[in-house]
């Protein structure tokens, strides 16, 4: 256990420890001299690149050696999906796979070509991973985010020639921004401006910045000046945190920020070529000598670096770790630890250390700083005696939360399983945390370690849709693509792995299949998909046309059978097209809706090969109504009339020879008579006609369309209310007996205000409806008499309830005793 | 705003909140200030997920109605098209982004579907020349939205039309669609009932997307035990009925739509919410409309008497509880001021003599009385040019209560119709004929007596003051598509097999197979819940129905309702219409 703090360094307050990952096993002539490396964050992998034009793909194994053909690289980086990206001087950059193969390639800009690439970075954002460049003409080109490729030309910079003395990317304010410094001017770039900006405090204004560093998070910014000063502070240049004098007045090769979340003493790792220099806020310094050139890369909790020989961290003690092993340190942490080593020896002095922490009512604490330490371990034995001791004190504690320990250990056995040298993921745990396992295993997938990628879904227990099924599908994508196989074989392993997986796209892996130009086996895997709404547009791709359209029906989904229509439709020709929809119902009226309301002329067709003659009668019925000339509105008729005929609606035939009737009609009186008449319903015809006194023609009309006596009737006495011709109408109602009664009469007459012509038909109404009628006019005494007559009981009580109790005294008295007469019987 | 969805046995305001989370997610979306660009149609359903204020609040500062031409000119960084996946609107929205880009002003524009994208607008756009100017293209799935405490409606317009007239089943996807929303928030729903043809096409979907979906099911412990899925046309006898209850008739009368009733006169109260959020309210709409007036006095008495109770209070305490409630009570006084307005507006109408003609000869026929003749009130309102639709819902449940009427009678309504009304209105009859609404009577059997008997659909004395049966929402009539709600859950539809071979569809069970671990153990004498699901349409009344039947004390079932949209006879008819002369302008 001494041996955990001998590689403990102290800085200010605080500790620093530099803990060996892996030995390196690469065999490089000449170490990492003249190599340009590339390491991306969260253990990510490590990429070199040797000036003698040989690509030396490294990590474990992973790449092989391969011949550079294309052009010299200024730059090589990682994005955050894994992917190499190779930066030419020309300002092509090329994408690589982890395992070395060609994915893509996009060019920096027309301008670049001419002038060259200087220097390059490549930074990550919130919007993906992106790539800066500076030209031969001084000039900086952004993109910030290769996956949406945007470049953006940055301002020009007063006085600049060449590539600046250094230059950092900032991600501020959702904005992506260049800091450069050009000797001892600092500016920076944005979109639209370029402007000089000072330190506060930068005591030595005369040096010039010979490198910057700004920190994982883009919060912080370090300067390192020639007279050997470090500047830190607030990347948006407001505050400053301290100034080291370094006394090396060489240029650094490289500076990175090495802080943790909750850092006690942030510093920066500057790094010459046989030196390494921590320099923290205070005054005090840590230095290593470097035996062999090295590389660093900055972490989220702490700085990497990567050597010929060796692969090491350096971190900031955490303060879990510090009270614990720190020599003397009396805090519950340590003092649990000293009584489980003494339980471990069957000692009595276990009980007095627990006792000393129980006294202070610590254990809990105790446990928590315990647990917390060993996720911060990287020795599995220095892990396990940690957590070891956090279980014996949990064993005197009744009620502690059993969660942090359970999801520790869960954790750490993770942790250890991926940063195995065979795997190479050198992952700490506040790294692990903040990447999440979801990011984890899209990690491992990409690194084709599926069996571990599983393991680890199942251990974890991962919801399968998210977890085990996410790894089997890259499985099969991956499986897809093994050209020796067999279709059939195949297929038959997918389906026998997957079988059971929940939640698997088998589309994508077909998709994947179909790329690789295998049809025959991503129809064979198509059937395996559950979702036919998935299977669509994969088989439309592969022209699987009929297939698709029954799929995309038995989805349900109308949109994408209507997809499949509009697909179909400019892929064959009209008869094989209409002979397809004919065979899926479904489809044909989802095309006839499609058709109503874009191309009435495909639906006349579509219905004419149906021979759907009452459909086709409805047609030319509708666009008659759309003809404004009557000529064309009668010959479109006459053809919705011949098509009823053949589709034996008689009525409907019948019916529209009534229209062209009536339009003909109406066009004659227009013309002869100078009325507006067409267009009208065959009563509002006859209402005008009888209005305006063309009782003849309304005696026609009545007569041709065979109009019921009663509706014309009606007609009739409303027409003549309506012009006041109260003669008329006693003259027609003495024409003969009317159909509809007399009430009506008295009804018009009342509506019309005309109480004294109503009451000339009120002796002609019938019993039933006399109570009726004297009511309509008003004659309450004429009303009571019909009712208590007719001696119904609810004709006088209708009486009733018209009569007011205060001037009708008399009339209620003999209503109310003829109502109990009639009661009686 | 909401709290009355979360009153009742199922929270719905869930739903609401997921709905809103995802609007809101959208907003965000697109960066900086906002103009919405509103396809008319969806303004009243969104107004039941998201007020003003929540839009405001994510930086919308202008809304405009979509329409041709130029876009109102507005200084914001981006412009929003909510809009259904219609062509004809992807034809407007290209007007509006080619004759933006003459202008130079750089804003950009998103296009949000609703409730889902669809490929060939997309392609629309594509043609168009304009799908590249839009940033965002995406979706909000709207499809079930919550409507009251336990209501929920899709506000589809065209949902009947669609499916049973045009055979186009775009509305059935989104009901299975939301139906498994439902699903993913409240549990898998155990039991699937259902008759009618597009009753097993929703059902068929379900177990087809659950099928789809396995692996990503959610832990739920099922909050609905049963589902029943009804098509309307297994009952179209109902809306043709005029509807009793005090929400049905205002519905009849004055149109709700969108929850929201415009009243006449406008200047007295414009725009009213109708919810159960108002406690009066909540208490009378189900009644039927002969019990409101009691309601209401009692509730007058209760209030002056809460009113009086400031002169009994003698202590400090006793006066601030006083002052406490009185915001409620004045809330109280001013809310049944406003349904004693609108009850006597509605009485003027229902106690006039043409409304008694017209329910009389409903009530009719829906006893069976001469179904097989003319009708002499049909025919006088014809003669008279009563209003066409008033025409159409007689005659439709004329011909619905006799099984389809002789030819040669359905012949002379026709003649009537197409000759006092227009000749145009024949494409309307035929559509009614597609339905089923109108028919001819086929077989010589008419077997609507036997269905009204079996289910007791005529209750000849009705309560309706303190009503003993659903029958009192139609004062006699029990709704038929209530009715097999009814039987269903007791005692079960094996018992009325012959009834529903009588109607049209299938009638099928299914059952869901709930992860293990979340079957739940009824407790006793707790009462089941099931989802009833309108295809096409349910009225006001009808919903009372089921309420009342929610309510029983031995009735061991809560019912939560859905459909397609909240429709009356006369808003169902006109669905139906097609007016040539419209379409042509």
């Amino acid at each position: 256990m001494a041996f955990i703090t001998a590689n403990w360094n102290p800085l200010g307050e605080a500790f620093y420890r530099k803990i060996e990952l892996y030995e390196m096993g690469w065999s490089l002539r000449d170490g990492l001299k003249e190599c340009l490396v590339a390491a991306a964050p969260y253990g990510g992998p490590i990429e070199n690149h040797l000036h003698n034009l040989k690509k030396l793909t490294l990590l474990q194994n992973i790449y092989n050696l391969q011949r550079w053909k294309s052009g010299p690289v200024r730059q090589l980086g990682w994005t955050v999906c894994d992917d190499l990206l190779c930066i030419q001087e020309d300002g092509t950059v090329l994408i690589y796979d982890l395992f070395g193969a060609f994915k893509r390639h996009f060019s920096m800009g027309n301008e670049v070509v001419q002038n060259q690439v200087l220097e390059a970075k490549v930074f990550h954002s919130p919007y993906g991973t992106g790539v800066a460049i500076v030209t031969g003409a001084s000039r900086f080109t952004l993109a910030t985010n290769i996956d949406d490729l945007k470049l953006r030309r940055l301002p020009e910079v007063p006085g600049l020639q060449g590539a600046p003395s250094c230059w950092a990317v900032l991600t501020q304010d959702r904005q992506t921004k260049v800091l450069l410094a050009n000797r001892a001017d600092l500016y920076i770039l944005d979109n639209t401006s370029c402007t000089p900006v000072t330190p506060p405090g930068l005591s030595l204004q005369s040096c010039s910045i010979v490198n910057m560093a700004v920190s994982f998070s883009y919060k912080y910014l370090a300067l390192f000046t020639d007279s050997g000063h470090l500047w830190m502070g607030s990347a948006n240049l407001k505050d400053k945190l301290s100034e080291v004098d370094t006394k090396v007045r060489t240029p650094p090769k490289q500076m990175v920020w090495c802080r943790r979340p909750k850092s006690q003493q942030p510093s920066v790792v500057i790094m010459w070529d046989r030196l390494l220099l921590v320099a923290g806020e205070c005054t005090d310094t840590i230095q290593y000598t470097l035996d062999e050139e090295s590389v660093c890369v900055a972490e989220l909790d702490g700085v990497r670096i990567v050597g010929g020989s060796r692969h090491e961290l350096l971190q900031e003690v955490p303060s879990a770790c510090q009270d614990i092993f720190k020599i003397a340190s009396m805090a519950p942490g340590a003092l649990l630890l000293e009584a489980h080593k003494e339980y471990e020896k069957s000692s009595q002095k276990a009980d007095e250390y627990l006792r000393e922490i129980k006294e202070q009512s610590v254990l809990g604490e105790a446990v928590r700083q315990c647990v917390e330490a060993a996720g911060y371990e990287h020795e599995p034995e220095t892990q396990k005696t940690l957590l070891r001791a956090a279980s014996f004190g949990k064993c005197f504690l009744s009620n502690y939360p059993p969660e942090p320990f359970v999801s520790m250990c869960r954790d750490l056995k993770v942790l250890n399983s991926v940063r195995e040298y065979t795997v190479g993921i050198p992952l700490t745990h506040t790294q692990y945390k903040q990447m999440t396992v979801q990011v984890l295993i899209d990690r491992l997938v990409y690194r084709k370690l599926y069996p571990l990628a599983i393991e680890i879904c199942r251990y974890l227990k991962t919801p399968e849709y998210q977890g085990v099924s996410r790894v089997l599908k890259h499985w099969a994508c991956c499986k897809v693509q093994q050209k020796e196989e067999p279709d059939e074989s195949i297929a038959h392993a997918v389906s026998v792995k997957l079988g059971e997986a929940a939640g698997i796209s088998y589309s994508e892996i077909a998709a994947r299949a179909y790329e690789c130009g295998r049809t025959e086996l991503a129809i064979k895997l198509l059937e395996f998909e559950p979702r036919s709404g998935e299977q669509v547009p994969l088989l439309l791709k592969m022209k699987r046309s009929q297939l698709a359209l029954s799929k995309a029906i038995e989805s349900g989904d109308t949109d994408l059978v209507y997809t499949v229509v509009t697909y179909l439709k400019n892929e064959m020709n009209r008869g094989d097209f209409f002979m397809t929809l004919r065979n899926q119902p479904v489809a044909l009226s989802l095309y006839r809706q499609f058709c109503k309301h874009q191309e009435q002329d495909t639906l006349k067709d579509l219905f004419n090969q149906d021979d759907d003659h009452q459909e086709l009668g409805n047609f030319y019925v509708k666009a008659s109504y759309k003809e404004k000339k009557l000529e064309a509105r009668l010959s479109l008729l006459q053809s919705a009339v011949d098509e009823y005929n053949k589709a034996k609606n008689e009525f409907a035939a019948k019916a529209t020879e009534e229209e062209m009737k009536l339009l003909r009609f109406q066009r004659r009186l227009d013309e002869e008579m100078g009325e507006a008449l067409l267009g009208l319903s065959l009563q509002e015809t006859l209402h005008a006609l009888l209005t305006s006194n063309f009782h003849k023609q309304a005696e026609q009309l009545y007569r041709d369309f065979r109009v019921p006596d009663k509706r014309y009737w009606w007609l009739k006495l409303t027409a003549l209310a309506e012009k006041d011709d109260w003669e008329e109408m006693e003259k027609f109602a003495k024409s003969k007996k009317s159909p509809i009664g007399y009430l009506p009469f008295v009804e018009v007459c009342v509506k019309q205000h005309n109480k004294y012509e109503a009451k000339k038909y009120v002796s002609k109404v019938t019993p039933e409806q006399k109570v009726k009628a004297h009511l309509a006019i008003g004659d309450l005494e004429g009303a009571a008499e019909a009712a208590i007559e007719r001696r119904s009981e609810g004709e006088i009580s209708t009486v009733l309830s018209r009569c007011s109790p205060t001037t009708d005294r008399a009339l209620l008295e003999r209503l109310n005793r003829a109502r109990s007469t009639a009661a009686k019987k | 705003m909401s709290a009355h969805l979360s009153y009742g046995r199922v929270n719905l305001n869930i739903l609401r909140e997921a709905a809103r989370k995802e609007l809101r997610e959208f907003l965000d979306k697109c960066g900086g200030s906002k103009a919405i660009v509103w396809d008319e149609y969806l303004t009243g359903p969104f107004g039941l997920i998201a007020q003003y204020s929540l839009l405001k609040e994510h930086e919308v500062e202008k809304m405009f109605t979509l329409k041709g031409g130029r876009l109102p000119a507005a200084d914001v960084k981006n412009i929003i098209f909510f809009v259904r996946p219609r062509l004809e609107l992807m034809d407007i929205i290209a007007e509006n982004v080619i004759s933006e880009d003459k202008m130079h002003s750089p804003r950009d524009f998103h296009i949000l579907f609703v409730p889902r994208r669809s490929m060939l607008c997309e392609q629309r756009l594509k043609e168009q020349g304009v799908l590249g100017s839009f940033i965002n293209i995406d979706e909000y799935i709207l499809d079930l939205i919550p409507y009251d405490g336990d209501l929920l409606s899709m506000e589809s317009e065209g949902a009947f039309r669609e499916c049973y007239l045009e055979s186009d089943q775009t509305s059935l996807y989104h009901t299975a669609k939301g139906l498994m929303t439902l699903q993913a928030l409240y549990g898998t729903i155990p039991q699937i009932f259902g008759k009618g043809e597009c009753a097993r096409h929703v059902a068929n979907m379900m177990l087809r997307m659950k099928r789809e979906f396995a692996g990503s099911q959610t832990q739920i412990l099922p909050v609905f035990d049963s589902l029943l899925l009804l098509d309307r046309n297994v009952d179209l006898l109902t809306p043709l009925a005029t509807q009793l209850t005090y929400e049905g008739l205002i519905d009849e009368v004055y149109g709700i739509t969108n929850g929201f009733c415009r009243f006449l006169p406008p200047e007295k109260f414009s725009k009213m919410q109708l919810n159960s959020a108002e406690e009066l309210y909540a208490e009378i709409r189900d009644k039927n409309f002969n019990g409101v007036g009691a309601a209401l006095s009692k509730k007058a008495k209760i209030i002056s008497a809460a009113f009086e109770e400031r002169h009994s209070a003698k202590t400090v305490g006793e006066i601030k509880q006083f002052v406490s409630q009185l915001p409620h009570m004045q809330a109280a006084r001013s809310s049944l001021a406003n349904h004693t307005s609108i009850a006597e507006l509605i009485k003027d109408i229902t106690t006039s003599e043409a409304f008694f003609d017209n329910l009389t000869v409903e009530q009719e026929f829906m006893t069976g009385v001469d179904t097989d003749k003319v009708n002499t009130y049909i025919e006088d309102c014809i003669a008279q040019k009563d209003p066409l639709i008033k025409i159409l819902r007689l005659v439709c449940m004329q011909s619905v209560c006799n099984n389809g009427l002789k030819q040669k009678l359905l012949d002379y309504y026709k003649r009537e119709i197409l000759q006092t009304y227009g000749y145009e209105h024949m494409l309307t009859l035929n559509n009614l004929e597609k339905t089923g609404l109108l028919k001819p009577q086929t077989s010589t059997r008419n077997n609507y007596p036997t269905i009204r008997k079996t289910l007791k659909l005529w209750m000849e004395d009705a309560n309706e003051q303190n009503p003993n049966d659903i029958s009192y929402v139609y004062s006699g009539y029990a709704p038929l598509s209530i009715r097999l709600t009814q039987v269903l859950a007791r005692p079960g539809w094996r018992s009325i097999e012959e009834v529903l071979k009588m109607l049209p569809g299938p009638h099928f069970e299914e059952r869901q197979q709930l992860p293990a671990g979340l079957h739940k153990k009824r407790q006793q004498g707790e009462n089941r819940t099931t989802l009833v699901f309108f295809l096409g349409g349910v009225t006001y009344a009808e919903i009372a129905a089921l309420r009342f039947l929610s309510q029983m004390e031995d009735g061991g079932t809560e019912y939560i309702i859905a459909t397609t949209k909240l429709i009356n006879g006369t808003s169902w008819i006109k669905s139906l219409m097609d007016r040539p002369e419209a379409q042509a302008s």
